[in-house]
């Protein structure tokens, strides 16, 4: 028996929405983990039980949260009771310290603030969870203040891999409106020495040689916000999406523009074609139709919320430029909630499903593709990302 | 037996109910009731102070004895009523909302 299970983070806690293939009928789990933001929860490819949770707190800091059964229970990696303690216990789960040693990487240095004068760089929170595609115990973390960290064991400790900072652009990386971010990393299938990540606002680097060492690829980008529109790095990339048969073909959703690459990053073109705004956040790739992308267009970066009152998925079947809304069972008027950009995700039952929280609480699913939308939930916290796992 | 206070998501965190008892080894200071808590409960590393620095953490406070003790060095005895039990030792985290 097939079914789905949808993760929601959300601003005041975690949710578990499940159903079976018709993908019809849901329950709902929750909140795990009330009263704190989880930006994230991912399941692991290798063994769909094996969850993880960014859970964060303004008070509190970060900590990871780990499941071994679905996410009927959590635990903190290495954190539990002890009762007899000799000496401290070594709890490194939610300890994530960036590497200034000399080997691995520069010593920590500075991003550009706001207002263009240096920032040292302050670790706020883990953004996104990427569980390696094969091994359950192997996890990305993209962070605020923008790196990325490692676990091999299961979440109990954490590790930079410096390289990516190492690479000498920091002082020109920037924050965007929510902070200067990883949000973003895709592993490619076919090479495992082959990583994309996005930061907000530095741009897209890839590694090819497992996470030593990386690039910057962001030649086709044009960001009117910077004196030089064109330059290497400093973009505010959203989000990119990739398929997984074709993962040289990138798609990203930028501050503004949707864009498209056919030589894993090395350039980019604009696809935004007939979209009423090429201002959003998330972007994805229907599971069996490379071709098929799907954005939710927004007005502007300063409004951040749908043209006209209408939430409108729009979906594009040539890989860009012609698309065409989809609006069944979305509301068409005074609709004013955003889509964040890790809040889509897509089940690989067939038909393929279609999934997006917004700001408003609200949790849609297609089950067609994206032809006709339902609510699966209403009144959810703002919603801050969504996964899907597909169960069979 | 020290008392802790903690707040509600730390309690929920550490998974307990109530005040947290605890036995202090020494001189009883922020620090010293900071590594007990620690020890028995290793999920709170990192949440009250900094994993490093072991600097309290911007948006915590530390009262007892109807004092604010957050600014205090964190080896500096704290006050007999916490040492003996008489008061609890309360991690607060510092106010904001409505």
């Amino acid at each position: 028996m097939s079914g789905v299970r949808l993760l929601v983070g959300t601003r005041k806690g975690a949710f578990v929405l499940t159903s079976d293939g018709t993908r019809k009928k849901w329950d709902v789990s929750g909140p795990h983990f009330a009263g704190w933001e989880l930006y994230h929860l991912k399941g692991s490819p290798a063994d769909p039980n094996r969850l993880y949770a960014s859970q964060s707190s303004g008070w509190f800091g970060q900590v990871i949260q780990r499941s071994d059964d679905g996410g009927k229970t959590w635990e903190t990696p290495g954190g539990g009771l002890t009762t007899a303690p000799e000496g401290m216990p070594k709890v490194e789960s939610n300890k994530f310290v960036y590497d200034t040693s000399p080997p691995n990487g520069n010593p920590l240095h500075t991003h550009q603030w706001y207002d263009g004068t240096q920032h040292p760089w302050e670790f706020k929170r883990v953004w996104h969870l990427e569980p390696s595609l094969t091994d359950p115990d192997t996890v990305y973390a993209g962070v605020e203040d923008a790196a990325l960290f490692r676990t091999t064991d299961g979440g109990r400790t954490w590790h930079e891999l410096a390289g990516l900072r190492g690479h000498g652009s920091g002082p020109r990386w920037q924050p965007g409106a929510g902070g200067m971010c990883l949000h973003t990393i895709l592993l490619d299938p076919k090479d495992p020495n082959r990583i994309f990540i996005a930061i907000s606002a530095a741009g897209a680097f890839r590694t090819d040689d497992g996470g030593k060492t990386w690039r910057p690829i962001n030649r086709g980008l044009r960001s009117e916000f910077m004196p030089d529109p064109t330059a290497e790095v400093g973009h505010c990339v959203h989000r990119i999406a990739m398929h997984a048969s074709r993962p040289k073909v990138l798609f990203m959703q930028k501050h503004w523009d949707v864009m498209r690459s056919d030589d894993a990053g090395e350039s980019w073109r604009e696809v935004s074609g007939n979209l009423p705004t090429d201002f959003g956040f998330p972007i994805d790739v229907h599971a069996h139709e490379p071709e098929t992308i799907y954005v939710v267009p927004i007005k502007s970066d300063s409004e951040h919320f749908p043209p006209d009152g209408k939430l409108r998925v729009y979906r594009s079947r040539t890989g860009g430029n012609d698309w065409e809304a989809l609006t069944k069972g979305l509301p068409q008027k005074d609709c004013y909630v955003n889509v964040l950009r890790d809040a889509m995700s897509v089940d690989s039952l067939d038909p393929c499903g279609v999934y997006f929280g917004t700001t408003g609480g609200q949790v849609y699913g297609s089950a067609d593709g994206g032809d006709n939308w339902m609510p699966i939930v209403r009144d959810l916290p703002a919603v801050l990302s969504v996964e899907v796992q597909t169960l069979r | 037996m020290i008392r802790v206070v903690l707040p509600q998501h730390l309690r929920t965190l550490a998974r307990v109910d109530g005040e947290v008892q605890l036995e202090v080894q020494g001189v009883v200071t922020q620090r010293s009731i900071l590594d007990a808590l620690e020890a028995s409960y290793p999920m709170l590393r990192g949440t009250i102070r900094d994993h490093v620095t072991q600097r309290r953490r911007p948006f915590v406070r530390f009262f007892a004895c109807e004092q604010d003790l957050s600014h205090e060095p964190p080896d500096t005895p704290l006050p007999d009523a916490v040492t003996t039990g008489t008061e609890p030792f309360l991690v607060v985290g510092a106010i904001a909302g409505g």
